[in-house]
């Protein structure tokens, strides 16, 4: 590795994103101190979710599925773009992925409300 | 320049971080790019297996249902040890690009370790659920449920396989710099077992199941 990218590593904040549109080459990665702070609000998010089952301590009541999907969402999306570094990838990278999330949503969604409503 | 040179130089190309790699078309690595298409397969795969458990959680036929056993205290430990191991597998990535062998090596096996947690953690609980009158075979919601978090249990024993063999091949000698794509590559894999648990955990255990 160049003099460049490690001095790139040792920057206390995460690198700038770089979009290099096409080339993967040179492309900028976080710090070691930016991934343990991503990693505590990971387990900041998963602490509240736990906190969620125990209903005597505070009842959500109609917010309990939203704010558990909401949450679900929130570590989904901080994991895929700051630990598998889609944030910092070539794009296409992204889109192979997200194709396949998308396909995938899109029809089990179909397949469940084919059990829930249409039977 | 001549056509061998030019072949030898678009054949063999290092990048400023060291990835020893084959230019390509794309100018992209294109095992890395082969990981994420299979990544996006998968997600059909665990797809197709959370959507059966929702379709079958409440078919017990009269037995004891999952949801009626789950110990939500102990599975959210064993999340959080997951979710852990993404961390200490992103921080080997660092250290084998930075050319740091050793640093590397125990991260790579402190993440195998975390893994190795969490599968203890899941035999455990299927062996707990089996006394209690959960088998796979009880109810299709049993089935279901074990075959959900079966197979995402033998992802992850396959991930402590690769990390393995990662820190074997460093122990050699053979892990550094110039290949850290490889840590990277196993690494987007280790991450994609943490996401599909993420998922797991909140849809399957969390969310009450009427």
């Amino acid at each position: 590795m160049s003099d460049t990218a490690t001095s790139e590593h040792s920057e206390p904040e995460a690198a700038e994103h770089h979009d290099d549109g096409g080339h993967e080459e040179g492309h900028a990665h976080p710090s070691d101190w930016a991934y343990v702070k991503i990693a505590v609000v990971l387990a900041a998010i998963t602490a509240l979710e736990v906190f969620t089952y125990f209903e005597t301590v505070l009842d959500w009541g109609v917010a309990l599925v939203p704010s558990l999907i909401f949450m679900m969402v929130v570590k989904f999306y901080l994991v895929a773009t700051w630990f598998m570094h889609l944030r910092f990838d070539n794009k296409l990278f992204g889109r192979m992925f997200t194709a396949g999330l998308v396909l995938a949503v899109g029809v089990y969604l179909v397949t469940l409300t084919v059990f829930e409503f249409w039977v | 320049m001549s056509a061998e040179a030019v072949t030898a130089d678009l054949g063999h190309a290092a990048d400023e971080h060291g990835h020893d790699e084959h230019a390509t078309t794309t100018g992209l690595s294109h095992t890395k790019l082969a990981m994420w298409v299979f990544l996006g397969s998968e997600c059909l795969l665990f797809g197709g297996l959370i959507s059966t458990y929702l379709l079958y959680k409440t078919r017990g036929n009269g037995r004891t249902l999952p949801t009626d056993v789950f110990d939500i205290p102990f599975t959210s430990v064993s999340s959080f040890v997951l979710l852990m191991s993404s961390l200490t597998m992103v921080l080997a990535l660092s250290a084998v690009s930075r050319g740091e062998a050793e640093a590397g090596r125990t991260w790579l096996l402190a993440t195998a370790l975390l893994g190795g947690v969490f599968i203890g953690g899941q035999v455990y609980e299927f062996t707990a659920f089996v006394r209690e009158g959960v088998a796979f075979t009880t109810n299709p919601a049993s089935s279901a449920f074990f075959t959900l978090t079966g197979f995402h249990g033998v992802h992850v024993s396959l991930g402590i396989v690769m990390l393995m063999s990662l820190f074997v091949a460093s122990l050699k000698g053979r892990l550094t710099q110039r290949n850290a794509e490889t840590v990277e590559i196993v690494g987007l894999y280790w991450h994609f077992v943490d996401i599909v648990w993420i998922f797991i955990f909140t849809v399957i255990y969390l969310i009450p199941a009427d």
